[in-house]
């Protein structure tokens, strides 16, 4: 068994290695381009914003879910449709606005601020001002009656 | 008074809210598409039972037609079947398959058992053109009229009752309106 091992000159052997290893990493290129081993992009910039950007997008088949969070089928392609507009150069709002073209302004976890979004930024300012109102009113209202339900001194009271 | 009538207005309000909210026959995960009224998306697929044979939406220019969603992995597209075929004997309007993310042998099995209600069936085994339409499950139906803008968009398992009720006037509408 030793034969052709010996035989076998060492460092052509891992040239050959080294070449094989550079066609696989890109033939994995090829497949997925600037898509590392572990679906990352290459380009941490562009990866950050592929993340923040999958974040704030609505899976439509399970609708409370991000596309980031999301394993349904829908999810990986969108995830993967946002990658490839990311490594062509597109901006963010490019890809919101393709996102919102074929999904509608669901599709975004959260909308821009415009004339027909104005209900859902402001109601929670509403509320937090009918909420305060109410507060005031009470302890206004409580803060005029009488001490009445403290030393009750009826039967009952121990 | 308004020890009265504030209460009142908050079970009011409620339950117009309930009545919403809560009614039966709203479908809680339909989505109103933002292509209705706009150029449908352009798409160039092959034909599943023929990868040689192209399938395009150009080639439907100036007629009124039907793009149905399905896939062989989609339950309900197998419940709708029946009604797709029946709708294709009435041979109102061209209905034309997308079949999304699926194999070509499935599909090819499918129409041949099932038979075949389309005039042509484009393979999107990847997903891409649906992404265009913004398909987000299968069964969905499209109406597109005869200047190429989606007029409708139907999501659910066709019935030839819903067929009547919501694709028939438009259909009539757009060829009576349209060019």
């Amino acid at each position: 068994m030793s034969g052709p091992a010996a035989r076998f000159p060492v460092m052509p052997a891992v040239l050959v290695l080294v070449l094989l290893g550079f066609m696989g990493s890109a033939v994995c290129r090829s497949a997925v381009q600037g898509v590392d081993a572990n679906g990352q992009l290459e380009d941490r910039a562009l990866q950050s914003r592929f993340e923040r950007i999958a974040s704030e997008l609505r899976c439509l088949q399970c609708q409370n879910e991000t596309i980031a969070d999301s394993n349904a089928e829908l999810a990986v392609d969108l995830r993967q449709q946002v990658r490839e507009m990311l490594i062509a150069g597109k901006s963010n709002d490019a890809i919101f606005d393709f996102m919102t073209n074929r999904y509608g302004e669901f599709v975004r976890f959260s909308p821009p601020l415009e004339t027909k979004t104005l209900f859902i930024w402001g109601a929670p300012f509403v509320m937090l001002l009918l909420g305060g109102f109410i507060v005031y009113r009470v302890v206004r209202h409580r803060s005029g009656m009488p001490v009445d339900d403290e030393p009750a001194t009826g039967p009952g009271t121990n | 008074m308004w020890k009265f009538l504030l209460p009142f207005a908050a079970f009011v309000a409620l339950t117009v809210l309930f009545a919403f909210g809560l009614n039966p026959s709203r479908d809680i995960h339909a989505l109103p598409s933002p292509l209705i009224g706009r150029p449908a998306p352009a798409f160039s697929l092959t034909d599943v039972l023929d990868p040689s044979r192209p399938v395009s939406n150009d080639a439907l220019k100036g007629q009124v037609y039907v793009l149905n969603v399905w896939a062989t992995w989609c339950v309900a597209c197998r419940e709708e079947h029946e009604a797709l075929l029946a709708i294709s004997r009435q041979h109102v309007v061209p209905i034309i398959g997308l079949d999304y993310k699926d194999q070509r042998e499935p599909a090819k099995q499918w129409l041949e058992q099932l038979g075949n209600p389309y005039q042509a069936v484009a393979f999107d085994g990847d997903g891409r053109t649906a992404i265009d339409w913004g398909v987000y499950g299968a069964p969905e139906t499209y109406l597109v009229d005869g200047q190429g803008r989606v007029i409708f968009k139907f999501i659910s398992p066709m019935t030839q009752q819903i067929w009547d009720r919501e694709f028939m006037p438009r259909i009539a509408a757009a060829r009576g309106g349209g060019a």
